[in-house]
């Protein structure tokens, strides 16, 4: 297999892990809404309600980030990265 | 005071500017306290902001269709992450997403979940393979991509609905704090406000929008959070309202408990005057069955992925890898105001409700309430109601009502802060509809002059020629959406919602595919744009007269439905036409390794 196509394989592999990270917090936690509410969740806030208001949403950001460095070593794994500027 | 080049001097740059907004402030106070009229205040804090962002509008003059398309590519990442939130937070966000919690509760919290998640799906499907592509425009990718002048005509076609659908609602907002700020009829408000967007984009292109929407988000993020943090500091809710409202919000559960949720007979509610609502929900606890919350999420993520004013922010970054990073950023700073928006809601609804507080209305006398000053101030601006349906004298928390817009406009003045902090978030509003605007119009415009002028009627057109043809249409595009504004036909929040249903129609798969799946060709992505667009729309009006709809779908969440057969006809359609050529197919393949060279070279 060329280089080209492990790089892909792997990139494909990272945004398979991020895309199921993102449904389970977008999507997944919500079909049981009602139930995780009576929970007592971070701060003392309801469970359900914390994840709307900051925890999906934080969430997201550090998600975001971790992929962005995860990329960025399979770039670099395969001599992709791009020099210099950041 | 300032050597080497502007890039390099941006914290410094940026750093005194947001000192001097502080001064700005602090001078206002001082001012307010020596006798100031509060009207004068207002016009103070919006002229002063508006006129900083007309002077680095004008800095950020160019002539050069590098720099005017994308920023000549030299944003760095955390400013363009600020310039993206600006962008992104749109006059609904800013003056309406904290009246959505405060009345829908949990079924509204949706658009938190969705247009923050959206961002996972921009940074992970799309922003770094565009970016890597160079393209000026989103049409510019689908037309290089797919080949031809009708797939890059389509998507000019979906832009221009989903875009221009939104901007009617950003003037519309601006027109409205212009209004209330100057004191002006809306009529012409409307024309203030759209001369003071066009006055940050018209010289500099995509340049002056990014540096005047670094200065907008200072100025938003600074108007958001100064009142949450004073108001809940004043209350004695916590010094942190995040980490510390979990009593406020089980206190409100508790007096919803003890009030209970009255519903008003028709003849009572007809009383009351229009755009204005009571407390009909339960503000922690879950309301809306798992499919009306992850559809409406669903339908808001796929639309942030799919909306061509915030993919093209991350065009202007130097790299693939900061393209990446930028829409971490860019999150972030869309956190800080979107986690602070609920714990307003909080703080507003209870100081409105609790008796045992000194602001607390619900259970005073009728008279009472009426004699408040600032009761009879939002009165008097149709944000504010309350009638005695049940006759006994009290008022009762099903009599009272209030516009989605008064828990950001109004909580200050409520708590007992000092008018400067309205006159901030007059100003925070302003930019916050400003940016978004400036965004959409240039989005637009950009569209129109470089894929539809330059790349399909006059390719041979000078540079000099583009740009004034760029310039021409920004102003067209502006008055055109202030008369649609000004005629005032939809709701702000209703029509920026429909926007993103328009975009995930008719966009997000072909951008999506058109990376992720080579076999993807010009007959599939044409059919996935115009049948998308189509059958949403579609759906839409039967929706709006009278259609039951189906599968739970509403004229909220239509691009479920638009996007479903856009991605069933793409695939259809690809698979029974001829693959892509070995040109095309190599071009994918170039896309998707971040180094070396951009597919389409620096002018084109």
């Amino acid at each position: 297999m060329s280089k080209q196509a492990q790089h892909w394989e792997k990139t494909r592999g990272l945004l398979m892990v991020t895309l199921a990270i993102w449904f389970v917090f977008s999507i997944g936690i919500f079909l049981f809404g009602a139930e995780m509410n009576e929970v007592t969740g971070p701060f003392g806030y309801p469970l359900t309600y914390w994840f709307t208001c900051q925890g999906s949403l934080g969430i997201f950001v550090i998600l975001i980030f971790w992929f962005a460095n995860r990329q960025e070593k399979i770039d670099e794994e395969f001599g992709f990265s791009e020099r210099g500027d950041d | 005071m300032l050597k080497g080049n502007f890039i390099d001097n941006l914290p410094k740059v940026y750093g005194i500017y947001t000192g001097g907004f502080l001064a700005f402030i602090i001078i206002m106070a001082i001012a307010e306290q020596m006798g100031m009229s509060a009207k004068a205040i207002g016009i103070c804090f919006v002229a002063f902001t508006v006129a900083i962002y007309a002077i680095i509008g004008y800095l950020s003059r160019t002539a050069q269709a590098d720099a005017y398309y994308v920023a000549g590519r030299q944003v760095p990442t955390v400013f363009n992450g600020m310039a993206t939130a600006a962008d992104w937070m749109s006059g609904a966000s800013f003056v309406a997403m904290a009246g959505g919690i405060y009345f829908k509760g949990y079924g509204y919290m949706a658009l938190l979940v969705g247009w923050t998640g959206g961002y996972v799906l921009v940074a992970s499907l799309l922003a770094p393979y565009l970016r890597k592509f160079g393209c000026y425009t989103v049409p510019d990718f689908i037309g290089t991509r797919y080949g031809g002048n009708l797939s890059r005509l389509m998507a000019v076609i979906v832009l221009t609905v989903a875009s221009f659908t939104y901007v009617t609602a950003q003037i519309n907002a601006t027109g409205t704090i212009a209004s209330v700020a100057l004191d002006i009829p809306f009529q012409y408000a409307v024309y203030v406000g759209l001369i003071s967007i066009l006055l940050c984009s018209m010289l500099g292109g995509m340049r002056g929008v990014t540096w005047t929407q670094v200065a907008q988000y200072i100025v938003l993020i600074i108007a958001y959070l100064l009142p949450v943090f004073w108001i809940s500091n004043k209350m004695g809710a916590g010094f942190f309202p995040h980490f510390m409202l979990a009593d406020e919000v089980a206190r409100i559960g508790e007096l919803e408990q003890q009030f209970g949720f009255v519903a008003n007979s028709k003849e009572n509610l007809a009383m009351v005057p229009k755009g204005l609502a009571g407390i009909t929900k339960a503000h922690s606890a879950v309301n809306a069955t798992p499919w009306a919350f992850i559809s409406l999420a669903l339908a808001m993520m796929m639309g942030t992925a799919s909306l061509p004013h915030v993919m093209m922010r991350y065009f202007t970054t130097p790299s693939v890898k900061a393209a990446r990073k930028s829409v971490g950023w860019s999150l972030f700073f869309i956190f800080l105001l979107y986690s602070s928006a609920p714990m307003l809601a909080t703080l507003s609804k209870l100081s409105l409700i609790d008796p045992s507080l000194p602001t607390g209305i619900i259970g005073k006398s009728i008279a009472e309430v009426q004699s408040i000053d600032w009761y009879q101030n939002w009165n008097q601006a149709n944000l504010m109601f309350v009638s005695d349906f049940n006759g006994n004298g009290t008022l009762e928390l099903n009599e009272f009502f209030m516009g989605g817009k008064a828990v950001v406009l109004a909580t200050p003045e409520i708590a007992g802060l000092p008018y400067v902090i309205s006159g901030l978030v007059a100003a925070g509003g302003m930019a916050a509809a400003m940016s978004t605007a400036d965004g959409l119009i240039l989005a637009i415009a950009n569209a129109l002059s470089h894929d539809l002028y330059y790349k399909i009627i006059d390719p041979k057109a000078e540079t000099a020629k583009r740009l004034v043809v760029a310039r021409v249409l920004l102003v067209v595009i502006g008055f055109a959406g202030a008369t649609i504004a000004a005629m005032e036909i939809q709701g702000i929040l209703g029509s920026v919602i429909w926007a993103f249903d328009f975009a995930m129609s008719g966009l997000f798969f072909p951008l999506v595919l058109g990376v992720w799946w080579k076999r993807a060709n010009r007959e599939g992505a044409i059919a996935g744009m115009a049948l998308g667009l189509i059958s949403g729309a579609g759906y839409l009006i039967w929706v709006r007269n009278g259609g039951s709809g189906f599968l739970g779908i509403t004229q909220l969440t239509f691009g479920i439905f638009g996007s479903a057969v856009s991605l069933v006809s793409m695939v259809v359609v690809s698979l029974i036409t001829s693959e892509p050529n070995a040109a095309t197919q190599k071009m994918v393949d170039e896309v998707r390794v971040p180094s070396g060279k951009s597919i389409l070279g620096k002018q084109h």
